[in-house]
């Protein structure tokens, strides 16, 4: 059988990548709580950002199977999801500029967002509803070819540091989405986690915005929803993976009483449980992706997907911080960071229990 | 100007690496195989060069049918093409045979300008770069840690243990370069796609005008005997920190000539 995620020499340039200009610096840029700009054009440089859009609006070609492949890797070699959330913000914010098809539009947004110059931000949640769409309060009045907008917007990732953002408001024709500047960052949000993935409340007072802005309504957002979900699934089982290596690693160094804690069964049995949870969620979630790759439109095998990969994350990262003893319980530890990170993951992109009546409601209750 | 670099596949310097129990040649089947890491280098400046003056650069290996892995790669980096010297012939061939081959296969392109790494990471012998100069009858300015380009006219600074030395020569010739030249670009993900359809020519020993008893074991000019593994690390001398500590440290580094 042909494996469509084994892609070499993707992962070799992905891995060379991590390790020379993520891991170095990762613990630095948790502390500021951001990532620096010239991250995203160094990853621009050798095409990472532009994968899985086409090279007609800047992109670099490949499909969702080459993003999962990037960031399965980034992870594995020793990145984390936060990082992803940071780098890769654009996966959220420009789909939405790019199926509208103004050029002008890709022109100044998403062709430079590309080459790493500008950050984009996907701003749908507010202060009073997140995951239910339909309750969006920010509103935007049509005035002339101008709409006026205001409303806040919150928990947007990469809020802080971008330059533009795909905004979710409410017109009188029903829900849009329009390209916004100009709007104020009134906070920036600490976090259990993701510490370099910065996190704002963004006002919108009055903002003028060009009606050619517009650049989809809520179907558009709906059916992004699943490669967010398909992305924050491969997170987490790249995230347990991770976890699994390193604590390997550990138990086969780390003697106690005489005996490496490999050696011991109950450590053993943990291990296998581990891996096995890991593999199975990898294994469901590809399938998925895979589905989703070829055309398919999936909504119930997506929220399952995202369900099972962050119980197995959940599962495995606790178990890594536990392995890891006293040693798993310091800042700078890595499963420390990932133990962190991945509780974000059955909230963000729709919450477990969303996914689980997404479930509910496909059974027909 | 057409450039060629010669690429070679080797086992990966941060892994275990070993020689075969029964012929004592290097063990390539068992382990991580990677581009000799000074020939990313030697790409690196041949398509800075090309950049700056056009022209085509080419990748040369001699190697077994693994080493397209590598060559791939070397190709997603952007050179424009590659050629493949592949024979079971040339298994257990020494310096002196393999610069046979690559000479043979470099006239048979017609290339300006040869770029090579100054070493491989498991050979280390350095001697190939002459090699091939003195059998294609072209200049060699090896160890370069500069290389500028002026019409036919080539200028490199060479790295030596002191500082460097200005060497000149005329196209044709030959460059080998060390790490401190450029600093190597990623394979972009466009060079990764596209690799996939770049030429790649594979020659056998007969299409280079080779016999095979002229390379390999029978035609080597040197032969392992026999190899044995580094012995383990010994323990080193603990001197304490009592009351006589200094005096025994500094009679120790006397003794090791250090002070």
């Amino acid at each position: 059988m042909i494996d469509a995620f084994a892609k070499p020499e993707l992962r070799d340039l992905v891995r060379n990548f991590t390790r020379r200009e993520i891991v170095p610096h990762l613990g630095d840029w948790e502390r500021a709580g951001e990532v620096p700009r010239d991250l995203h054009r160094r990853a621009a440089e050798v095409g990472l950002l532009g994968i899985g859009f086409p090279e007609e609006v800047g992109g670099e070609g490949g499909d969702l199977i080459d993003s999962i492949v990037v960031t399965e890797e980034i992870i594995q070699s020793g990145g984390s999801s936060g990082l992803i959330a940071a780098l890769f913000t654009h996966g959220i914010a420009l789909p939405h500029i790019v199926a509208g098809g103004d050029r002008d539009l890709i022109d100044r947004f998403v062709r430079p967002t590309l080459r790493g110059e500008l950050i984009g931000c996907l701003a749908v949640t507010e202060p009073d509803g997140g995951s239910d769409v339909a309750g969006i309060r920010t509103t935007a009045r049509a005035d002339g070819d101008q709409y006026i907008v205001n409303g806040t917007k919150l928990f947007i990732t990469s809020g802080a540091r971008a330059d533009f953002a795909t905004t979710a408001v409410r017109t009188g024709d029903g829900l849009k989405l329009l390209v916004i500047q100009g709007f104020t960052v009134t906070r920036t949000l600490e976090k259990m986690g993701w510490h370099c993935s910065d996190t704002a409340e963004l006002s919108f007072v009055d903002v003028r915005v060009p009606r050619g802005h517009e650049v989809g309504g809520i179907h558009t957002l709906l059916a992004h929803f699943a490669a967010e979900r398909l992305s924050l699934a491969v997170q987490c089982y790249a995230t347990a993976q991770r976890c699994l290596d390193l604590t390997l690693a550990w138990v086969r160094d780390r003697h106690t009483f005489g005996r490496p804690l490999a050696s011991r069964q109950l450590v053993r049995h943990r291990l296998a449980e581990m891996a096995r949870q890991v593999d199975v969620a990898r294994t469901y979630v590809r399938h998925a992706a895979r589905r989703v790759a070829s055309g398919e439109l999936l909504v119930t095998e997506v929220a399952m997907a995202k369900n099972t990969a962050v119980a197995a994350c959940d599962h495995v990262v606790d178990q890594a911080v536990q392995l890891h003893g006293g040693l798993g319980y310091l800042r700078d530890a890595e499963v420390e960071r990932h133990y962190r990170d991945a509780r974000i993951m059955g909230i963000g992109g729709g919450t477990t229990e969303i996914m689980n009546e997404i479930i509910a409601k496909q059974l027909g209750v | 100007m057409k450039i060629v670099v010669l690429v070679k596949q080797v086992p990966d310097s941060g892994a275990d690496r070993n020689l075969r129990s029964d012929d004592n040649t290097v063990d390539r089947a068992s382990a991580s195989n990677v581009i000799n890491e000074m020939d990313e280098y030697a790409i690196e400046e041949a398509l800075r060069l090309q950049e700056a003056h056009g022209g085509e650069v080419v990748i040369l290996t001699v190697g077994p049918d693994r080493a397209t892995e590598s060559i791939r790669k070397a190709l997603s980096m952007g050179p424009d093409s590659a050629v493949h010297v592949v024979d079971d012939a040339l298994h257990g061939s020494c310096a002196v045979a393999t610069s046979k081959v690559l000479a043979a296969a470099i006239a048979q392109q017609g290339a300006d300008l040869v770029i090579c790494g100054a070493e491989s990471t498991d050979g280390r012998v350095q001697v190939l770069p002459h090699m091939i100069a003195e059998r294609l009858g072209i200049a060699a300015l090896t160890g370069a840690r500069k290389l500028t380009v002026d019409g036919t006219s080539l200028t490199i600074e060479r790295q030596t243990d002191e500082g460097y030395e200005v060497v000149t020569a005329s196209t044709p010739a030959l460059v080998s370069v060390w790490d401190t030249i450029n600093d190597p670009r990623y394979p972009s993900f466009k060079g990764i796609m596209a690799a996939k359809k770049k030429p790649l020519q594979t020659l056998s020993l007969g299409d280079l005008g080779i016999a095979a008893g002229e390379v390999g074991f029978d035609g080597a000019t040197s032969t392992v005997v026999e190899h044995s593994k580094r012995p383990p690390r010994q323990a080193g001398n603990k001197i304490d920190a009592g009351d006589d500590g200094g005096s025994k440290l500094v009679e120790y580094l006397a003794s090791e000539k250090f002070v």
